[in-house]
């Protein structure tokens, strides 16, 4: 399969400023304080032409400076990187017409126009005939829910209307690969929706069209990404598929049962081949971890049943086990890790959390 | 061919669609002066700040000149001065300074990273910047005629235009250069355009002629290309005598004209590579 996206070893740091470094150690010169800061320290990345990818990653993590390089706009410090096959550093010139970005929060744009006449301005710097260029924004705008306010200039539109008008800008160019940069920060639910509906539309619609996604919405990159990248400190953490990476952290098949059950003693679960792991925790003891749809007049005691199998087909056993010993199952749930899991078994802290914190 | 086809023409391409170097070239200029043409119509209070009050200075100068009985072209030149004073401004404060600017706003990442060059996006600019502030000049120039009376004597209408189509570009041809130099010193850019204001409203002798200046001042001021444009306009208009011959004046003007431009691609490429490997392009509030 033909790569779009290409890194070998890609690597970024900065030089930290001696006035920075000073007024951070507090002291006229702390020479223990590392000079460089590792902004990307050598990443392997390979996107597959036609891929939807996402990238994770808190705050500080290297998503920003990954797509600077592969727009052109920041030299790695060591490393390559290919786009669409050519080298970044030597062959950004051919690269630009093949690529455009849409990031969130970004304020493009001049204000005594109106968005219209924006958006046409940035289809000229592509060198876009008018009357295409016109043909797009008329159907971009469509699509974003923004065609009441193309002439209403862009000094006087809302956050989330200068992003819907961002967003059009990065397809109107018709790019090969395009880079989405938290592309539904500041949407409402329903224009945030439509636009994920659109970029799955848009990716299909052509073929060798490529899509590089970072997000902080778990939701956004497992319902768009077809595969995806969680990366921390410059570093790679792991690749794969959403069900790949949420696999990662579940290697047997999970369940959660609340039982009523008289003699505790008459329950023989583990003995039951393919039972790897057997918990029975009594939940009347705790009253408040009753969920609302159990029932409160239980006259039998109550427990919480955690099971780790073999494979699914056990569970069949089990429940047969618990009605043998005169049991009644109240709640049977398989446990399903999000993309959340994994990232926080990965980076150690939730995205949103991280984000607070940094 | 109806718009409809050219698109699924373009779409059925192989990527990426072929756009001709000339496309890349014209395009460009002229969107980026589009928001500098259509501020004339939307943003009318230039008429106040940009014609009204300069018309104001060229009143006191014009008034003083004519207390003290002086040649009545002096009156002349503080109204070609008063017109070519808005043109200096609009080059330090709308092209020097500008892509300090477009860098804040997040334009100028989106400039770079696209398949233009930035000179077209400059020349864009100045392009804007030429035909917005011409029609603020002419303003100016027709008050002044009208209030002063001031009668033109050219030799030659064409050769008054190529003096001065030569001026701006040259004059423009530096801004774009300082453009491209002012982007490196991020928030020193306003403090060196605040700088470069009054020193050249004086060494370009906008308000008298040059030859009060002592001979070395006035030749190193003339690599101010406004010191020279005036001085040859002025030979052209009011048949006074120049600092240097009508002639040598148009060709050293030639020159700087090629001098700046060719010095602003050069300084372009170089800031944008050291930009990229420093990674200041797109850091905002440097």
């Amino acid at each position: 399969m033909q790569n779009a996206i290409k890194t070998e070893n890609l690597t970024r740091t900065y030089q930290r400023s001696k006035k920075s470094s000073k007024k951070s150690s507090k002291k006229k010169w702390d020479n223990s304080q590392p000079q460089e800061l590792v902004a990307l320290g050598g990443v392997d990345l390979n996107i597959h032409s036609g891929e939807l990818f996402g990238l994770l990653g808190p705050n500080g993590a290297g998503k920003t400076t990954l797509i600077k390089i592969l727009t052109t706009l920041l030299a790695p410090t060591s490393g390559k990187a290919f786009v669409d096959g050519l080298d970044v550093v030597t062959q950004a010139r051919e690269i630009r017409p093949r690529i455009n970005i849409v990031s969130g929060g970004e304020s493009c744009g001049y204000g005594v126009l109106n968005v219209e006449e924006n958006l046409w301005l940035f289809s000229q710097i592509y060198g876009i005939p008018t009357s295409i260029a016109q043909e797009r924004i008329q159907q971009m705008l469509e699509i974003v829910g923004l065609q009441d306010k193309a002439r209403t200039r862009v000094s006087q539109l809302s956050t989330g209307q200068r992003q819907k008008m961002n967003f059009c800008r990065g397809f109107i160019t018709d790019p090969k690969i395009l880079f989405l940069d938290e592309p539904t920060l500041g949407l409402d639910v329903n224009a945030a929706r439509s636009i994920r509906q659109f970029v799955r539309d848009w990716l299909r619609e052509k073929p060798g069209r490529t899509l590089l996604l970072t997000t902080h919405y778990m939701m956004e990159a497992e319902e768009l990404c077809d595969r995806l990248a969680i990366i921390d400190h410059g570093k790679l953490l792991t690749c794969g598929t959403p069900n790949e990476l949420k696999q990662t952290l579940q290697q047997f098949p999970q369940f959660q049962l609340v039982i009523e059950l008289g003699n505790v003693d008459q329950l023989n679960i583990s003995t039951i081949p393919g039972v790897k792991e057997y918990r029975l925790t009594p939940l009347q003891e705790n009253p408040d971890s009753r969920s609302a749809s159990m029932p409160v007049n239980s006259v039998q005691p109550i427990f919480s049943c955690h099971l780790t199998l073999a494979e699914e087909a056990v569970i069949g056993q089990i429940v047969q086990a618990i009605v043998s010993a005169q049991g009644k199952i109240l709640q049977l749930q398989k446990h399903q890790p999000t993309l959340e899991d994994a990232f926080v078994q990965l980076v150690g802290h939730r995205l949103e959390s991280g984000e607070q914190g940094s | 061919m109806s718009n409809q086809q050219m698109n699924s023409k373009l779409e059925n391409q192989d990527y990426p669609v072929k756009i001709s170097w000339f496309a890349l070239t014209w395009r460009p200029i002229l969107a980026r002066a589009y928001p500098r043409m259509i501020g004339v119509r939307r943003q009318p209070s230039w008429v106040f700040h940009e014609a009204i009050l300069p018309i104001l200075s060229v009143a006191a100068f014009a008034y003083v000149y004519r207390a003290m009985n002086a040649p009545e072209s002096y009156i002349g030149f503080v109204i070609l001065g008063g017109a070519m004073t808005a043109f200096w401004l609009n080059v330090l404060w709308s092209m020097s300074a500008q892509l300090y600017w477009e860098r804040s706003s997040g334009n100028l990442e989106l400039f770079i990273m696209s398949p233009s060059s930035m000179m077209t996006i400059l020349a864009g600019m100045a392009l804007g910047g030429m035909i917005l502030t011409s029609i603020r000049a002419l303003v100016i120039v027709t008050a002044g005629i009208l209030l002063f009376g001031v009668v033109l004597q050219p030799i030659s209408w064409w050769l008054f235009l190529l003096a001065f189509l030569l001026t701006l570009l040259a004059l423009y041809g530096m801004g774009m250069m300082f453009a491209s130099i002012f982007l490196m010193w991020g928030r020193e850019a306003w403090h060196l355009v605040n700088l470069l204001q009054e020193p050249v409203y004086l060494l370009s002798g906008m308000n008298f002629p040059l030859q009060v200046f002592p001979t070395l001042v006035a030749t190193l001021a003339a690599i101010i290309p406004l010191t020279i444009g005036m001085d040859s306009m002025r030979q052209i208009l009011f048949a006074t005598p120049g600092f240097w011959p009508l002639g040598f004046e148009l060709i050293f003007l030639t020159i700087l004209v090629i001098l700046f431009i060719y010095l602003a691609y050069r300084f372009l490429r170089y800031l944008e590579d050291k930009s990229r490997q420093e990674g200041k392009l797109t850091i905002k509030w440097q």
